[in-house]
């Protein structure tokens, strides 16, 4: 009883991208994370606080990771959860996006979390239906909760973001990943370097995002960093190869234990997943103890809790 | 702009008297220490709980573990009572299983927030008995939940607040009853 810490209120109705938040909101779910990774090492993995909510996964692209860290965040807050992926849904049978979430919204859920290949699918639906609405990755454009949960790793291992120096290395343009962490990690006063092959650099980037581009090798791009990102190809998204293979790829821009010799004591290496071992990441690398991949999934759960918490709770209070 | 009425029930020696008092409640009503474990609920149980745990340790000289609580997920007035909390974790340094709580908190009310507690604790094992100490006891339970050890009863009304202030949390020790409802965002609960 007594009183109890306040936050200033989380004020958005959705989570559609990082670009829509700010520094006081990024920290706020951060900070909620932190209550949450808790209930992660209970026996009882389990609390009660979104009893009685539905929440629908709608995954229309291919999720493993995302999808079961959401599942998993839903069931550790007591919610109702549906999940419903492209493959079973009418979306093959020729329905539309938005008439398929209109049915879903015949089972009054709360909350919506979407993953789709379109940029923007998830904006288009927030404003068509009464729920709330999650962006679990949509195109080339914006995933958010990576991002988030990309920088609570990185606070909970070297203890912040401002000043630290980020590089993130390899498919920049089609990256999802790559722009909410961009967006994010600028926000919260962090030092972007991109690095990788001139056919998967967006034209103006430095402007755009604000960071610096890295020409050269691999070896300088890391030199002083804190934190290394590596992507993965986004094979799916490309409708001709932009380079002559995975090896020459690799030879230039996988990162590999002779790099690791060189750099900085602390660096954290990180991947959002999944892993092409042997491409842009060499086995050993992603196995040592430099690699905070599997941390970067555990994470992934507290960080969604938090964000369904903070968008599921009760609007505004009565005094008292 | 109305001045606030303050009224103050309990000062830092109040506090002090109160906790030892407690203290050897406690001790005498449960004498096989090795099964006494205090736990807080945050904020202001927390450093309760510890100050109840020194007092025992320093008169019986025993080493009783001390726990925290965050209560926030098991509410049922989340948004109601509580507009935007901050989750802090929960902290129990000790199997539950087996041992005799003793449950801490600042101010007794509605009974919500013990409510909420008892079902947090219930998840982390299967205590032999939980017992609830409060420093202050100020009526108007809206649940069928009493405090086995209380520092201080008051007679209030709803339209009364109870501030406990704490030098852990505050600059001073003191329990002060105040008229005027808190501005927004500083909200006290039931």
């Amino acid at each position: 009883m007594g009183s109890v810490p306040m936050t200033k209120p989380f004020k958005h109705r959705h989570l559609l991208g990082i670009e829509l938040l700010d520094r006081d909101d990024i920290e706020l779910i951060l900070d909620t994370a932190v209550g949450m990774s808790e209930i992660g090492r209970r026996r009882i993995k389990k609390v009660p606080a979104l009893r009685g909510m539905t929440i629908v996964n709608f995954f229309a692209e291919p999720s493993t990771r995302t999808k079961l860290s959401f599942e998993v965040a839903e069931k550790r807050l007591s919610a109702d959860s549906l999940s419903l992926a492209a493959s079973s849904s009418s979306l093959t049978k020729g329905e539309s996006l938005l008439d398929t979430v209109k049915n879903i919204m015949a089972m009054s859920p709360d909350v919506v979390i979407l993953r789709h290949r379109i940029s923007g699918a998830p904006h288009h639906i927030a404003e068509h239906i009464d729920a709330a609405v999650i962006n679990a990755g949509d195109g080339t454009h914006e995933h958010p909760t990576q991002a988030l949960l990309d920088a609570y790793t990185i606070r909970e291992r070297l203890g912040r973001l401002e000043g630290l120096r980020i590089l993130l290395c390899g498919d920049i343009a089609h990256s999802r990943v790559a722009r909410s962490n961009m967006l994010l990690l600028r926000k919260m006063g962090a030092e972007v370097t991109v690095f990788g092959p001139y056919t998967m650099i967006p034209m103006g980037v430095e402007e755009a995002f604000d960071v610096k581009l890295h020409r050269g090798s691999l070896e300088e791009a890391l030199s002083d960093k804190d934190v290394v990102m590596m992507l993965r190809i986004q094979k799916e998204r490309l409708g001709e190869p932009l380079l002559p293979s995975d090896r020459e790829y690799s030879m230039h821009f996988g990162l590999t234990m002779k790099h690791l010799a060189h750099v900085r004591p602390q660096t954290l290496v990180m991947h959002p997943g999944p892993v092409n071992r042997g491409v842009e990441l060499a086995p050993e690398v992603a196995d040592s103890d430099r690699s905070v991949i599997l941390e970067q999934v555990e994470n992934g759960v507290a960080v969604r809790m938090a964000i369904l918490y903070l968008l599921c709770r009760p609007g505004e209070a009565a005094d008292g | 702009m109305t001045q606030p009425q303050e009224r103050l029930v309990l000062d830092k020696q109040g506090i002090r008297r109160a906790l030892k008092k407690m203290a050897s409640e406690v001790v005498s009503e449960n004498p096989d220490l090795d099964t006494l474990a205090f736990v807080g609920i945050r904020t202001r149980g927390v450093p309760l709980a510890e100050r109840l745990a020194k007092n025992v340790d320093e008169s019986e000289g025993s080493d009783v573990p001390v726990g925290m609580l965050d209560i926030t997920l098991y509410r049922d007035d989340v948004g109601i009572a509580y507009p935007n909390p901050v989750i802090k974790p929960t902290r129990l340094p000790f199997e539950l299983t087996g041992m005799t709580i003793i449950l801490v908190d600042d101010v007794l009310n509605t009974g919500r927030t013990v409510r909420a507690a008892l079902d947090a604790l219930m998840d982390f094992g299967r205590p032999e008995a939980i017992r609830l100490a409060v420093l202050v006891d100020r009526g108007l339970r809206e649940l069928p939940i009493r405090a086995d050890y209380v520092g201080k009863t008051l007679e209030t009304t709803r339209e009364d607040d109870v501030l406990v202030q704490l030098e852990e949390v505050e600059a001073s020790d003191r329990v002060i009853v105040t008229k005027i409802r808190k501005p927004a965002g500083e909200v006290h609960d039931g």
